[in-house]
């Protein structure tokens, strides 16, 4: 084994010790495994060196080994974090390096384990309001506006932070509760978005993402791959945000004594029932278990919300071979790549009378 | 709260799919029970330390030079040592049981306790809950901070406010502290341990989320606000360093504390270094 492994200049190969969790859901255990590791490895490629060598039937999720796809999200040593980030130099000779999949999410397989938890919250979060009166092209925004919901949009989904938050996985029956840190940044970055016209997010967080179960302990903070700081500058400004509409302590008070102080909080409590979100707009409601929900009416009513300021060509879907599948195969397909999302008889840079953009002040006709 | 959600895997009628069957509560070999026990030790000396001295009465004014330690800060019963009261003796007498420094020391005590500093440093050293990050805690159920009593954590705006107020009542008496015996200007040790704890609580203070919040935190366009939006920026700058500014004056507190103890108790002298 490893014979044809490129020898790295520098140090020469060593023997390293893993022990890797292997079984399903019907139970498994640890399992030892001596393997070669060169320098400048990550535990990715250690793991890849095992399916080539001991293991070929170990299981694992991984995709663009930089860092930025967020699949390859496993448990090294006990601590949550990306395997193709994770140097084999931060670990000394004689260590035994342990990896485990994820333990808050329903496993699959190996290191493979179902994070659909994580997607299921995705569509529960109300997504972007568009402002009312303003064009798609006339969204005017100031750097310094925006530049606080920038930082949540690094984020990679890796659901590391997910994984590692002790109020599900810790506690199963809180996942009905709550969305975790991924989600409550979310909330954070539309809340903070100077376009948005929800002005509900607050409460939603609250009532409906379970923002109150954050004990802001900062594991969320400690995991990110992405230094997003999760717990300073998201679930700490929005439980700020919520402080200011619902724990004044006069309000709660009054609330107590009167009875009343439930108008601001009703709106978005009374509404819960699926966990979806009702008012976004007919397609909110349906948990599709393959991805995004391809409701043909919900697509029409997003266009309808859209003025290109001209006819727009309608999306179409590429072609596909008879039996229903895209020829992505090089053997029997016409062209050399799949095709183009832009349609194959497009060449780029497009004609500027192509362009879906009108520019308000610029391109009056 | 507790009304059932969508159907995701997890939720499915006849209970959760299993997670990977792994025993260990954790597999991490770092010493990650290291730093909560250090928080503990500290945390738990200093309650210890406050409660004794704040029940104490006694050794927390040197007359000579006119130092009041925080603690009894501001001191407004007429029990109160003669000159200690800089701002006279509204409430009279107190009865016993109650501590010169009930003005004071419930809004400093619940302005630390509601700080999501020590929040975090508290659930995890001292509630174990998580003990570190992907160590499983001990507790059977858990609600965070969604229902009573721990939904009081949320009024932390409130504490900051009055703790604002507490802090110039501190700088006032460290502005007197700048005299000698003779009531003419002066400085000694004490004078600058006092001064250096003012600057540890103003900037723990200012570094506050929720003094973040309210300087421009809440605002959605920092670009209408220029002002508020550089008073955010320089919060933000300090509010990264928070939990630093949390620990040292928690330090500077306790040192200013007993080094006014001991004067005033005649166990040394204070090192003078003008009058
Ligand atoms: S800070 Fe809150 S959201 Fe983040 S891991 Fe801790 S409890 Fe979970
Ligand atoms: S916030 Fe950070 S840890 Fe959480 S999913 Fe995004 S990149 Fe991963
Ligand atoms: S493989 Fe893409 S983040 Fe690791
Ligand atoms: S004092 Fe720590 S967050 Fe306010």
């Amino acid at each position: 084994m490893g014979a044809n492994d490129p020898q790295a200049a520098g140090k020469p190969a060593t023997k390293r010790q893993f022990r890797i969790w292997r079984g399903d859901e019907n139970g498994g255990d640890l399992q030892d495994y001596t393997v070669e590791v060169n320098e400048g490895e990550v535990v990715l490629d250690v793991i890849h060196r095992l399916q080539a060598t001991d293991a070929p039937d170990l299981a694992c999720r991984w995709n663009c080994k930089a860092g930025k796809c967020g699949s390859c999200s496993m448990e090294i040593n006990g601590k949550p974090k990306l395997s193709c980030m994770t140097r084999m130099s931060t670990f000394t000779e004689d260590e035994t390096i342990t990896v485990t999949p994820l333990r808050t999410f329903p496993i699959i397989r190996d290191l493979v384990t179902d994070v659909s938890f994580n997607y299921e919250k995705a569509r529960e979060t109300p997504a972007f309001a568009p402002p009312p009166g303003v064009a798609p092209g006339d969204y005017r925004m100031q750097q310094i506006d925006v530049e606080r919901s920038q930082e949540f949009r690094k984020c990679i989904e890796c659901f590391l932070c997910q994984n590692v938050c002790h109020v599900v996985r810790d506690h199963e029956e809180n996942k009905t509760a709550f969305s975790g840190p991924r989600y409550f940044i979310r909330a954070a970055e539309l809340d903070m978005h100077p376009l948005d016209a929800r002005n509900d997010r607050k409460e939603y967080a609250q009532a409906e993402q379970g923002l109150g179960f954050c004990n802001i302990t900062k594991c969320c903070t400690e995991v990110c791959p992405e230094h997003i700081k999760i717990t300073d500058n998201g679930i700490i400004p929005m439980k700020e945000r919520v402080v200011d509409r619902k724990y004044d302590p006069l309000v709660w008070l009054g609330s107590k004594i009167f009875r009343r102080g439930q108008v601001p909080q009703t709106s978005v409590t009374s509404g819960h029932s699926s966990g979806a979100v009702h008012s976004s707009g007919g397609a909110g409601g349906q948990h599709s278990h393959a991805g995004g929900s391809h409701d043909p009416q919900a697509e029409l009513q997003a266009q309808k919300g859209v003025n290109w300021h001209r006819e727009v060509p309608h999306p179409t879907a590429p072609a596909v071979d008879d039996r229903g599948k895209l020829p992505l195969t090089e053997l029997t397909f016409d062209r050399a790549a799949a095709p183009s999302p832009f349609g194959d008889d497009v060449t780029f840079p497009l004609p500027p009378e192509h362009l879906n953009f009108a520019h308000p002040d610029q391109d009056k006709h | 709260m507790t009304a059932p959600s969508a159907t995701t895997p997890t939720t499915r009628p006849g209970g959760a799919r299993p997670r990977a069957a792994i025993a260990a509560r954790t597999l991490r070999t770092d010493r990650w029970w290291l730093q909560p026990l250090i928080i503990a030790a500290i945390l738990l000396f200093f309650i210890v330390y406050s409660t004794i001295r704040i029940f104490m009465a006694k050794w927390y004014y040197v007359e000579d030079y006119h130092y009041l330690t925080p603690l009894y800060s501001p001191c407004i019963s007429t029990e109160c040592v003669p000159g200690s009261a800089h701002f006279g003796t509204p409430l009279g007498d107190f009865p016993f049981f109650i501590p010169l420094g009930i003005i004071a020391f419930p809004i400093v005590a619940g302005f630390r306790v509601t700080c999501y500093y020590y929040r975090k440093a508290g659930y995890r050293s001292l509630w174990a809950s998580p003990p570190a990050c992907a160590v499983n805690e001990p507790h059977k159920s858990y609600s965070g901070e969604t229902r009573f009593p721990l939904f009081v954590m949320n009024w932390h705006r409130y504490f900051f406010y009055l703790a604002a107020l507490i802090l110039l009542v501190n700088i006032y008496d460290a502005v007197l502290a700048f005299r000698g015996p003779d009531g003419n200007f002066g400085v000694g040790l004490g004078t600058l341990i006092i001064l250096v704890n003012i600057v540890a609580l103003a900037g723990y203070t200012a570094s506050c989320h929720a003094c973040r919040h309210v300087m421009g935190g809440r605002l959605k366009h920092f670009s209408k606000n220029p002002v508020r939006y550089r008073l955010w920026t320089f919060v933000s700058k300090l509010n990264v360093r928070h939990g630093t500014f949390a620990m040292t004056s928690l330090f500077t507190v306790i040192l200013t504390d007993f080094y006014v103890m001991a004067l005033s108790a005649g166990w040394f002298d204070d090192l003078r270094f003008i009058n």
